[in-house]
């Protein structure tokens, strides 16, 4: 499935998660985030980034993990993209659903 | 004389026992199999046992019993595994020198891992049924509670069979209708995913099933919190759910023995290779069950998928061949629905459950995702072919470890 982002076609899946992280980038990010209703801080980013990697070093993520990494806490992860932080947060940050649930 | 440890005689270990102590020669490999506990616990009868469908002794027997002859059974608690001198500790200060090691310990529940979840109520009105005495406890409960609000309560996944607390709702609804008392219980299921299930065309079948049974669905719901004294569950959004009765399925965690042997990953559960089922870290130590942490369902089911190709893994491992890369991390779980009813679900990593006939196309009997008497009568036989034919490790004719696509309406 593909999506206009930018006026450029970007490959998504029917959740409208991203399915080729190359075409991601930080304005693509932005938009992904606009759709989400959530205006983005240096934390929001620093998050953004910090799961990035994670996902790059093929770590399978999970809210517990975030909670632990140092970055941000359950709470505060929760603050910064309510109700379901880590499938937003993957959302916008251009990777796939974590497959954490099985 | 090479030796094999098997850690962890539950579904996984005891059913490599029984298949590699036919195809190892005992003159050249000796085959050891250690477990803390001395009975085995059919843990699939935890969802009944609490709606006194079964009795304590229909799911609990003798280790011994499943373990052949020819493999040694030692009782005892294992204290840690040194992985770089292929050593196993045990708590008695016993040490075990082993030149091809399979952890076999499975996953437990660890319900101090939330705030309040193991307080004054546990065991009171906060339940779990994911271990005998909680399924035993909760049973008692049950048969004297007047109704009220239910609450229905995954934690965190990965959990073990991951259909079973919608399986308790479904059961639950059955329960209190035969009593007479649907009435007086509302029903809330309680979800950290977006949905039912955690794959989207068995969500959408079931959310029907959850809809007619009139029970409510709560998802994303992430836990923070047990308040025992107000009796509710906070999630970290702030979300509240009250409740007369929890039963609620804790976070679930590998041994504290990886923790321990620094062999386990944050929930303790051992990285594998998901293809050939050998750890990640060491060429001689293999995983099974529900102790990896393969992105399989952890189910007794996949278990017995895995054993048949770990077994020829450790053939190939032993003769010094490259390991067969197969696993495909097929599943398939009968899904208890109430009223004399079940669904069967047949998975893998890379397919979800869907529409069609099992186990052979066209034919059935059993009926894929849809809710059949036929079905039911499936998982209550599982129980039967578990002790009878599943530990003992024999093919189960017709069924295979990989997934068949054929029959099937993706
Ligand atoms: C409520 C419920 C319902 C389920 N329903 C189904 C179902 O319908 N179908 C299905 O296929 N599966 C079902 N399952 C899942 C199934 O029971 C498990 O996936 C299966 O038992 C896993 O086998 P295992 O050998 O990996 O772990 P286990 O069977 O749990 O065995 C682990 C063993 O290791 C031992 N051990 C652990 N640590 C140590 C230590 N440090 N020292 C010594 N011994 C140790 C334990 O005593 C235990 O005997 C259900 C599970 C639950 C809880």
């Amino acid at each position: 499935m593909e999506k206009i982002i930018m006026g450029k076609p970007i490959e998504v899946n029917e959740e409208g998660y991203m399915t080729n992280f190359s075409q991601w980038n930080k304005e693509i990010g932005e938009e992904l985030a606009k759709e989400a209703h959530i205006p983005l801080s240096s934390r929001h980013w620093q998050v953004i980034n910090y799961i990035q990697d994670e996902y790059k070093k093929e770590v399978p993520l999970s809210i517990r993990k975030i909670g632990k990494s140092g970055v941000v806490d359950i709470k505060e992860f929760y603050s910064l993209f309510p109700n379901a932080p880590l499938k937003t947060a993957t959302k916008i940050a251009g990777i796939p659903k974590p497959a954490s649930c099985i | 004389m090479k030796r094999l440890v098997i850690l962890g005689a539950g579904t996984a270990g005891t059913m490599m026992a029984n298949h590699l102590s036919h195809e190892l020669d005992k003159e050249e490999c000796e085959i050891d199999i250690i477990d803390e506990r001395e009975e085995h616990y059919y843990q699939p009868g935890y969802l009944f046992l609490p709606f006194d469908i079964y009795e304590p002794e229909d799911i609990v027997k003798s280790i011994r019993e499943f373990i052949p002859k020819g493999v040694r059974l030692l009782n005892d608690k294992i204290e840690k595994v040194d992985a770089e001198k292929n050593l196993v500790l045990m708590e008695n200060g016993d040490r075990l020198h082993y030149d091809i090691l399979i952890i076999a310990t499975g996953a437990k529940i660890a319900p101090e891992e939330v705030e309040g979840m193991k307080g004054d109520e546990w065991h009171r009105s906060v339940f779990d049924f994911y271990t005998f005495e909680g399924a035993l406890t909760l049973r008692n409960k049950l048969r004297e509670w007047e109704g009220g609000k239910l609450v229905v309560h995954i934690t965190e996944m990965p959990i073990k069979c991951p259909v079973a607390p919608l399986e308790f709702s479904f059961l639950a609804d059955s329960y209190f209708k035969n009593k007479k008392m649907r009435d007086k219980v509302e029903i809330t299921y309680v979800t950290p995913l977006s949905g039912a299930f955690t794959k989207p065309k068995a969500t959408a079948a079931l959310d029907h099933l959850l809809q007619e049974k009139n029970i409510k669905v709560e998802t994303d719901f992430a836990i923070a919190e047990v308040d025992n004294e107000n009796k509710k569950i906070i999630d970290y959004g702030g979300k509240e759910i009250e409740f007369d009765l929890l039963v609620t399925v804790p976070t679930n965690k590998g041994d504290e023995l990886m923790e321990r042997s620094g062999l386990g990953d944050e929930l303790n559960y051992v990285p594998t290779n998901k293809a050939t089922l050998q750890s990640q870290k060491y060429q001689n130590i293999f995983v099974i069950g529900d102790a990896s942490n393969i992105p399989a369902s952890k189910a007794g089911s996949v278990a017995h998928f895995e054993a048949e190709i770990l077994t020829e893994n450790i053939l190939r491992y032993i003769k010094g061949e490259p390991l067969k890369e197969e696993f495909d991390g097929h599943a398939n779980c009968f899904v208890e629905t109430g009223n004399g009813k079940a669904l069967l679900i047949d998975f893998n990593y890379t397919h979800e459950p869907v529409e069609g006939e099992f186990p052979f196309p066209g034919v059935g009997p059993l009926r894929l995702l849809k809710e059949s008497r036929m079905n039911h009568m499936g998982k209550l036989a599982f129980r039967w072919i578990y002790w009878n034919v599943l530990l003992k490790g024999t093919h189960i004719p017709f069924v295979s470890a990989t997934m068949q696509e054929s029959g099937k309406h993706f």
